[in-house]
């Protein structure tokens, strides 16, 4: 019988089955932030176990509230931080080379096709783009996977997500999950693996299936997955050239997490986007979608680009397009948080900053900042905000605030008009909904 | 292993979600124990006040569905600093059990029926639970009144109570 990718990671990983349902597997990374992962270190030391498994295999960073907004925040980072250095984890990202952790890691060249990665962070699907089994855990599996790198799963049912046709201009990674959520609900994988795969996927950059990967949580999937292909091993190549003779070579070891033609799929859905226009949310749940031609004319009081969603340098690119010589609307906030350094540097270089900062944006530096609702961008009760974030949760970017989920070129659109309104990168076609 | 013997608490409805068990704003505690005050702290139920019922518990006698809502594992973490190591319940959110197994606390799944009958022989009156872990026994005593149920775990949910839960169980074994 043939297997899933997850399957097969699960294969290549297993260190114990104590039920025949509970898979213990070997983990390949443990990435860390500030928020999730104090809590972890203190109860290890409570435990009188400070140890960690591996400190070359440990990532951490300060990225959701950075600067530090009070003493709580601040002391957050002040326990990762001390942890990072009396265990000497090098891989630890603090003010200056800090980002969004999604963003950054990825970045960095710490996922491969075929790893098991774990994070006290639900968005950790991200990482699945690379044909990685990544998944958002708790406070107790975190401390395991740091203690001994290791943790447990159900065996991994899988959907598979066939995206049929190719993206019409104006219409971007954000607008296919969104549709797709919208489609099958937020509990419409619950439990599963989303197993992202046909014609589309194969024609996206790494950067849109990150996109794509980001939201698979938002339909209560465990993790988000794309077959590795010629694509990933591009994007990895400058990271692992010292490790293979040709990227030809690498395409043949990471192939061999590929699924097979006749795995057996839970659930099997085929998606067609050529027709898909622009796509936003409504209301409180993530899979309240509707085109944006519905939504427009709604008041906004802030945009906010950025985020491990679309917070990357193509997300940036597209909404500077639409901003090009342009002016926001002057009742509206306009903040882009770059998500990495690294993003924020190739931004400055393009001239993309000045565009932003021309057009009447806010340029923060690199943090999660307003998506969690924590600092940069606060919403006051009765607010409303256009973001390129994930969640729209009540009271996510702050109490009695509404947030609509769009991509960048909606969210630059939204900006000019004060509301909701479509990107001019896109053009109606006849039929098209 | 903890210990499963002590006063029982009763909270007579079904549903009870993880944000009042304990409330989202303090999910920014470093620290479980920082959690203990406030423990069930915006549940609203007849005949019951967290401020001077939960004291001295041990047990949590509950009905359907105990513990849906987030998967946080501030839940079972404020239960466990305010020494309550066992809920029974007619019936737990997937995840919410499995932290509580997690943290090398019981989370007791028992018939509606049986716990129909555990409310209206001993809810409202001082009882004590005693708990043979390893028989799968639990005796519930008031004045006057006494009755055993047994239960049952799965061996990977008994191995993780034994060893005081997931992290210890993890690292001894692996
Ligand atoms: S950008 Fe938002 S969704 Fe992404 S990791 Fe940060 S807080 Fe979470």
């Amino acid at each position: 019988m043939g297997k899933t990718i997850a399957e097969k990671i699960f294969e290549a990983h297993a260190v114990d089955r104590p039920t025949p349902d509970t898979w213990v597997l070997r983990l390949d990374a443990v990435f860390c932030h500030e928020i999730t992962t104090p809590v972890a270190i203190n109860d290890l030391v409570a435990r009188g176990k400070d140890r960690v498994f591996d400190p070359a295999k440990i990532k951490a960073v300060i990225d959701h509230v950075t600067p530090a907004k009070d003493g709580k925040t601040a002391a957050q980072g002040k326990i990762l931080r001390q942890w990072a250095r009396r265990h000497g984890i090098k891989d630890f990202f603090d003010i200056g080379r800090n980002g969004v952790c999604h963003a950054l890691f990825p970045e960095k060249g710490f996922v491969r096709p075929g790893y098991t990665v774990i994070m006290g962070d639900s968005h950790t699907c991200t990482h699945g783009a690379f044909g990685a089994f990544a998944a958002g855990v708790g406070t107790t599996d975190l401390e395991v996977g740091i203690l001994k790198g290791v943790c447990a799963f159900r065996a991994p049912a899988t959907l598979k997500l066939n995206i049929h046709g190719s993206l019409p201009a104006g219409v971007y990674a954000k607008d296919v999950i969104l549709s797709i959520i919208g489609r099958i609900g937020v509990n419409g994988a619950t439990n599963k693996v989303i197993q992202f795969e046909g014609p589309a996927v194969t024609a996206m950059t790494m950067e849109e299936r990150m996109t794509l990967c980001n939201m698979a949580i938002e339909a209560g999937a465990t993790c988000g997955i794309c077959p590795p292909d010629r694509t990933t091993v591009g994007y990895l190549w400058p990271f692992i050239q010292d490790e293979f003779e040709s990227p030809e070579a690498a395409l043949a070891e990471y192939t061999r997490f590929a699924p097979d033609p006749d795995a057996v799929y839970d659930q099997v859905i085929d998606h067609d986007i050529s027709e898909l226009a622009p796509q936003v949310t409504f209301g409180y749940k993530p899979d309240n979608v509707k085109p944006v031609t519905e939504m427009a004319g709604t008041p906004i009081d802030q945009v906010y680009i950025g985020s491990c969603t679309n917070g990357r340098i193509d997300d940036l690119r597209v909404a500077a397009k639409v901003l090009e010589g342009k002016q926001i609307d002057p009742n509206v906030r306009g903040i882009v948080s770059p998500a990495t350094p690294d993003i924020f540097k190739q931004a400055l270089a393009e001239g993309i900053i000045a565009t932003f900062m021309a057009a009447g944006f806010c340029v923060t530096n690199p943090t999660c900042g307003a998506c969690l609702g924590m600092s940069n961008g606060v919403l006051a009760d009765g607010e409303v905000c256009a973001a390129t974030t994930n969640r729209n949760f009540n009271g996510r970017m702050g109490k009695g605030g509404m947030v609509h989920l769009m991509s960048p070129a909606t969210a630059a659109a939204s900006a000019i008009a004060g509301a909701i309104a479509q990107s001019p990168l896109f053009k109606t076609t006849e039929g098209s909904n | 292993m903890k210990d499963f013997n002590g006063e029982v608490l009763f909270l007579d409805r079904s549903d009870i979600n993880t944000d009042e068990i304990i409330p989202a704003r303090y999910l920014t505690e470093i620290s479980k124990e920082a959690l203990a005050p406030h423990l069930l702290e915006d549940l609203s139920l007849e005949e019951f006040d967290a401020a001077t019922d939960i004291a001295g518990k041990r047990a949590v006698v509950s009905r359907a569905n105990f513990g849906c809502g987030s998967s946080r594992e501030h839940a079972p973490w404020a239960l466990e600093v305010n020494g309550i190591t066992v809920v029974i319940a007619a019936g737990f959110a997937r995840i919410f059990r499995q932290n509580m197994f997690n943290c090398g606390m019981l989370a007791i799944e028992l018939p509606e029926a049986e716990i129909d009958r555990l409310f209206s022989r001993f809810a409202g009156k001082p009882t004590h639970l005693e708990t043979d872990f390893d028989a799968g026994r639990l005796t519930f005593h008031s004045e006057g009144d006494s009755e055993t149920i047994p239960f049952t775990v799965s061996d990977f949910d008994r191995a993780l109570v034994q060893a005081g839960g997931w992290v210890e169980y993890a690292d001894a074994r692996y």
